[in-house]
């Protein structure tokens, strides 16, 4: 009897350690409307924690050990960072006036910020604090990509439809690529061939060459019933192994799913109402959408490109990032 | 009143019931169901326009509306889903509002024709014919059915695949509430031309006034007395018990109430089809075709 209790109590441990699934992240959420980070538990897909931070966050990003989470506190003019295992603000950063969006260079030093009132790109040295250089680039600098050496950093400005290619090295603009109207984001394609621009006016994504510096292609979306002024691309990303990209296509209420070698859409994933801006879990198999007017993040799975469940955090959530471990 | 052969064939009845075993009651379930399914093979044109119906309101009806009503998350949804997926359970629902009532309609037909005398003159128990007779129906509704997921699954309405295990036991469930329903309609119809007012007066209402095509909370920002109608309406839970389970869930309320139904329709129909007490003698006693 006792034998067959403890054999059972060992396979109900086993059971236990099979069903608990080996990565968990923390999804960080920035709220813009109600100045809030919500942290919600990729596992379990719920709200852990929500967590009051300065005037209109958007832009948000983790340090490469998980400690810390930076965030554009944009009305505040400063750049928050909050612990991530007391989750409280545990200093700030001289971030330049109107923070809207930044970049971590890959060594996890150096801060890229875009600031969207004084067309600069403030980069902040992370260890001492400080600012390190300004640079001047187009009118309502937003979207900022980063190549993975960390040589080349990619800024865009909405108004002069530009993006400016910066020298990481030398913090000077080596080339501008005129876009399609309102450039809002720019990644590079993780073999850094490429960089990926999307227009939010303009509706495309433009595909520029690393190398030539020029514009290869252009992506636009169709989408049955909807009018094209509705399909607005902002966020993009693309998976590690470079064979698929993720556009949130913003009031379109969907994410499409582009094939970067043939640069065709895919498949078009339903999520909630102006999606944004969207992260992947470390481990590839997820990616996250905020959806801004119907307050809440879908999770979308990678594999096969459904979405999976949608959690509502806070007012208009606007940034994403989620914990490397 | 009963007339003196009815009283006869009721006592023949009871007389008989005790001698017949459970094999004598699966024959003549067997041929009961035999003759609804060989019915429905020969008409294919029922088989396809029973399709057509459903199909056309997913490509075309679903397919218009779908930016109008935009998307929200009820349970059982877990995200935002298309119209057409939220649709697709309420066009289950119809195909079984629809094939229920036409196949216990028949029995009108089957009244005027004479085949309803040689059926219920068999000695088995009225219940057990009017049950076997409901059952070869709801098994119809339910082939239809999984053909018509079949092809939705083909214009991207895929449910989990497990989903479509789960959902057999409430299309089951909801086919006999509303086949029982129409059995209980049926025993009030003297002819088949009546088959129109039923469309109208019930098959329509029941099906505008649910759940099907819209999310309840929407009728109720739209018309807090539409919302109250789809709420006394049996429709409206047949179809969020087929919604939840296809999605491998279980809407208990909805599970009470369509149960609580098929006992109320199933017992109402009983007992009208007892010659001895029920409408139908009363209505032949009036004059009535049989």
């Amino acid at each position: 009897m006792l034998g067959q209790l403890s054999c059972l109590s060992g396979a109900l441990v086993l059971a236990v350690a099979v069903a608990t699934p080996a990565s968990a992240y923390m999804v960080y959420v920035s709220n813009e409307k109600d100045n809030t980070v919500t942290v919600v538990d990729s596992d379990t897909m719920e709200v852990v924690k929500t967590i009051d931070v300065g005037q209109r966050p958007r832009g948000i990003t983790i340090s490469h050990d998980g400690k810390f989470v930076y965030l554009c506190a944009s009305d505040d003019d400063t750049i928050e960072i909050i612990d991530t295992a007391t989750h409280e603000i545990v200093g700030s950063l001289p971030s330049g006036p109107d923070p809207e969006l930044f970049v971590l260079s890959p060594d996890g030093k150096t801060l890229y910020v875009a600031n969207e009132d004084d067309n600069l790109v403030t980069v902040i040295d992370l260890e001492s604090k400080s600012v390190v250089a300004e640079v001047p680039v187009g009118v309502e600098p937003e979207g900022m990509g980063i190549s993975l050496d960390g040589k080349t950093m990619v800024n865009t400005s909405e108004t002069t439809n530009m993006a400016h290619f910066i020298d990481t090295a030398t913090n000077e603009i080596t080339h501008n690529v005129l876009v399609d109207s309102r450039p809002r984001f720019a990644e590079f394609k993780p073999d850094n061939s490429e960089v990926w621009v999307s227009s939010e006016i303009g509706g495309t994504v433009s595909v520029i060459d690393n190398e030539s510096r020029e514009i290869k292609q252009k992506i636009s979306f169709e989408i049955p019933g909807l009018r094209s002024e509705a399909i607005q691309p902002v966020g993009v990303r693309i998976t590690a192994d470079g064979k698929k990209a993720y556009v949130a296509l913003g009031p379109a209420n969907r994410v499409a799913v582009v094939n970067t070698e043939t640069y065709e859409v895919e498949k078009y994933v339903l999520v909630g109402q102006r999606v944004w801006q969207l992260a992947f879990t470390p481990d590839q198999k997820t990616i996250i959408s905020t959806n801004g007017v119907s307050n809440d993040i879908t999770f979308i799975d990678v594999e096969t490109d459904e979405p999976v469940q949608s959690v509502t955090v806070g007012a208009l959530p606007w940034g994403v990032v989620v914990s490397p471990q | 009143m009963t007339s003196p052969v009815q009283a006869g064939i009721l006592s023949a009845d009871r007389g008989h019931e005790r001698r017949f075993g459970v094999r004598h009651h699966l024959m003549c379930f067997r041929g009961i169901v035999f003759r609804e399914g060989l019915r429905f093979l020969n008409q294919r044109e029922r088989f396809i326009s029973s399709l057509v119906r459903p199909l056309l309101w997913l490509f075309v009806f679903a397919a218009g509306f779908r930016q109008v009503l935009g998307v929200s998350i009820i349970p059982p949804y877990k995200t935002y889903v298309l119209y057409e997926v939220y649709i697709t359970p309420g066009l289950c629902g119809m195909i079984l509002l629809f094939s229920g009532m036409q196949s216990s309609l028949s029995m009108v037909y089957d009244r005027e024709m004479g085949n309803m005398r040689t059926l219920l003159v068999s000695p088995f128990p009225r219940w057990f014919l009017l049950v076997s007779k409901l059952l070869a129906g709801v098994t119809v509704s339910i082939l239809q059915v999984y053909v018509f997921l079949a092809i939705a699954w083909f214009w991207g309405v895929k449910p989990p695949v497990m989903g479509y295990l789960f959902v057999l036991p409430a299309l089951f469930l909801a086919g006999v509430m509303l086949c029982a329903l129409g059995m209980l309609l049926s025993s009030m119809i003297k002819q088949l031309e009546n088959f129109a007012g039923v469309m109208n007066f019930v098959i329509f209402p029941m099906y505008f006034a649910s759940s099907a095509l819209y999310p309840l909370w929407r009728i109720q920002e739209a018309s807090p007395l539409l919302h109250k109608i789809c709420l006394a309406n049996p429709f409206t839970y047949a179809v969020e018990l087929v919604r939840f389970a296809l999605y491998g869930q279980i809407d208990w309320y909805s599970l009470w109430i369509v149960v609580g139904c098929i006992l109320l329709f199933l017992g109402g129909a009983i007992y009208a089809y007892d010659p001895s007490k029920g409408l139908l003698s009363r209505k032949q006693d009036g004059g009535g075709n049989t």
